[in-house]
């Protein structure tokens, strides 16, 4: 089969406890974009048990139509049922594009998917695209984000991606908007060999970076455990949290889910400070949506000045206790 | 039980620079190391072997420099090594890597359980995990921050974005670790010495049996097309200037303008 038989852009809508996640909103918003290049059609892709009331919300979002599978061995999310699902429905409906949202659950899934059809998935993708060949492409950051990397999926189909979420904004709803939908029946076994055991919200230790207003974080240059102290003093003087870039929790001074930037989290406050971090594209990607950028290096031409609003071109340890006596004398 | 960690040789540097001529990566003078996360999934092994007893295999695939990661698992209590290395499985991308390594585990056989670190800091797709247990059919589990195995079960923890899960899956299984599951150990001098002694194997296609039309490049549905330089954006930053007191000064002038302080 050629792959120009293959037609459509699919966006996988995953959901779970029959709720969409929010990737799955800004997926689509760039799958219209690139309907508006190929002209195909946008096809969101549900799988679950009792879901079919989110295809609404999906038509409202941009899909031209839905494909619901339905069935009870989908109802908790398991890869290899899904995989199956997926497979099967890829295998039947022959869409050129196949997107899922760079979760837990679709960097999970994905893959899979990507061994039963045999092609190529680019991970976490930054953006999407047409390039001058009319070849589309998936941008990521490359070898710890110092370069950006192109990557084509030339002959196998689906051409799949994970994209990274955060980085598109989603459409205003468009109201009453309706679609096709199309109910499929899926063929799937349930995993005798996985089992959900117990699952708990996570628990708040109040340290969460994400959705905190202030974020202090600190990176590379930072070669002493201890002189992260001042950047935690003035995190809490500014009611804001401590994060970090990726070589901090390498190294593990810092959990996980203190990092910024490709493989860590994503974050929106309204004031960052960068503290001795040189700003790979790889921790640019986590946090260039900020509000206000400060940051301070001491290297003139790191490129985290290019997306700063303010920058010190000085010594972080003697600048970061600097400005909390300052604080605290103000405060005072 | 036998156990088989798979580990990554990759670039000690996060700051790759770009040939201006040829627009290929500079590899020149850049060391390597085991990936991060890979030391993880080699501790959660040698736990488990400590606490159950368990042979554990450490696989690489790579070019045959790729032999010192293997020593650096084995001087940390691998029992055995298997570099994967021919030219036939160069410019892999996660499909074909992940055939290749099911041919390996396949020819090591016998396996119950297979570690991975949750991604490896170069090429950082997460990908080649889940695509192994796929090739292999078996059931994973990603992001796990606890490992146990009882009654013929892997028994996880997993932090997902807003939960946490318990999860168990049926041997033989593979799992992918994150950096919070434990503390890697150093290698004492005396086990770098022992590791030398200890079993290396180093297969290639053929002996793999694998069918090169699914390694390597020709193995490989996805390619980089181009690599660029990261746009420069024009921010019109502007600067604070002056002794470190003078600088925190113009600062903190700033955060009350913006009502910080």
């Amino acid at each position: 089969m050629a792959k120009e038989d293959y037609k459509g852009i699919w966006v996988f809508a995953e959901q779970q406890n029959g709720k969409l996640n929010p990737t799955v909103f800004e997926i689509l918003a760039k799958a219209l974009e690139l309907k508006a290049h190929t002209g195909e059609n946008v096809t969101a892709v549900l799988l679950g048990s009792g879901v079919k009331d989110l295809a609404p919300a999906l038509f409202a979002y941009g899909a031209d139509s839905v494909i619901l599978a339905d069935d009870p061995n989908l109802a908790q999310y398991s890869a290899r049922p899904y995989q199956q699902a997926l497979t099967q429905l890829s295998e039947k409906y022959k869409p050129s594009i196949l997107l899922y949202g760079a979760t837990s659950l679709g960097r999970d899934l994905a893959p899979r998917v990507m061994v039963s059809l045999k092609t190529g998935l680019t991970a976490d993708a930054i953006d999407l695209g047409f390039d001058q060949d009319e070849v589309f492409y998936q941008t990521t950051p490359a070898y710890g984000g110092s370069i950006l990397a192109h990557i084509v999926i030339l002959e196998a189909r689906p051409q799949m991606a994970t994209v990274r979420p955060m980085m598109f904004e989603p459409i205003q709803p468009r109201e009453g908007a309706d679609g096709e939908l199309i109910i499929e029946t899926v063929s799937v076994d349930a995993d005798a060999d996985y089992e959900v055991l117990a699952t708990a919200p996570k628990q708040d230790t109040g340290d969460s970076i994400e959705g905190a207003q202030v974020i202090v974080a600190g990176g590379r240059g930072i070669k002493e455990e201890a002189d992260l102290e001042p950047l935690k003093e003035l995190a809490a003087l500014l009611d804001g949290k401590l994060a970090a870039s990726r070589p901090l929790v390498d190294n593990g001074w810092l959990a996980h889910e203190k990092q910024i930037g490709q493989s860590g989290a994503t974050i929106k406050p309204r004031y960052i400070f960068n503290v001795a971090i040189s700003g790979s594209v790889q921790y640019q990607v986590g946090m260039q949506n900020a509000g206000c950028v400060i940051s301070i290096n001491h290297t003139k031409g790191a490129p985290i000045f290019d997306i700063s609003h303010y920058g010190a071109v000085a010594d972080y340890k003697t600048v970061i206790p600097a400005l909390v006596e300052e604080i605290k004398r103000r405060k005072a | 039980m036998k156990i088989l960690v798979f580990v990554k040789q990759v670039p000690d540097t996060d700051d790759v620079k770009l040939d201006p001529k040829t627009g290929n990566i500079m590899r020149e003078g850049v060391s390597s190391k085991l990936n991060p996360l890979d030391a993880n999934a080699v501790e959660a092994a040698i736990q488990l072997k400590e606490r159950y007893g368990a042979t554990v295999c450490a696989v690489s695939m790579g070019p045959p420099q790729a032999e010192d990661v293997l020593k650096k698992a084995l001087a940390l209590g691998c029992d055995e090594a298997y570099l994967l290395s021919d030219r036939a499985f160069g410019g892999a991308d996660t499909l074909a890597t992940s055939y290749t390594l099911a041919m390996a585990a396949k020819k090591i056989g016998d396996y119950d359980l297979l570690l991975f670190g949750r991604h490896a800091v170069d090429g950082d797709t997460a990908q080649t995990g889940p695509a192994t247990a796929a090739q292999l059919g078996i059931p994973q589990i990603t992001l796990a921050s606890s490992i146990d195995v009882q009654d013929g079960y892997v028994i996880c923890d997993r932090v997902l974005e807003d939960c946490t899960q318990k999860v168990r899956a049926k041997l033989p299984a593979l799992v992918t670790v994150t950096g919070e599951i434990n503390t890697p150990r150093y290698a004492k001098p005396i086990n770098i010495m022992k590791a030398l002694k200890k079993p290396r194997f180093v297969w290639n296609a053929a002996d793999l049996e694998a069918d090169t039309a699914q390694t390597g490049i020709p193995g490989s549905p996805s390619s980089t097309k181009e690599v660029l330089e990261p746009p420069k954006r024009n921010a019109n930053t502007k600067y604070f200037s002056g002794s470190a007191e003078e600088i925190a000064s113009q600062m903190a002038d700033m955060l009350h303008d913006e009502h910080l302080i």
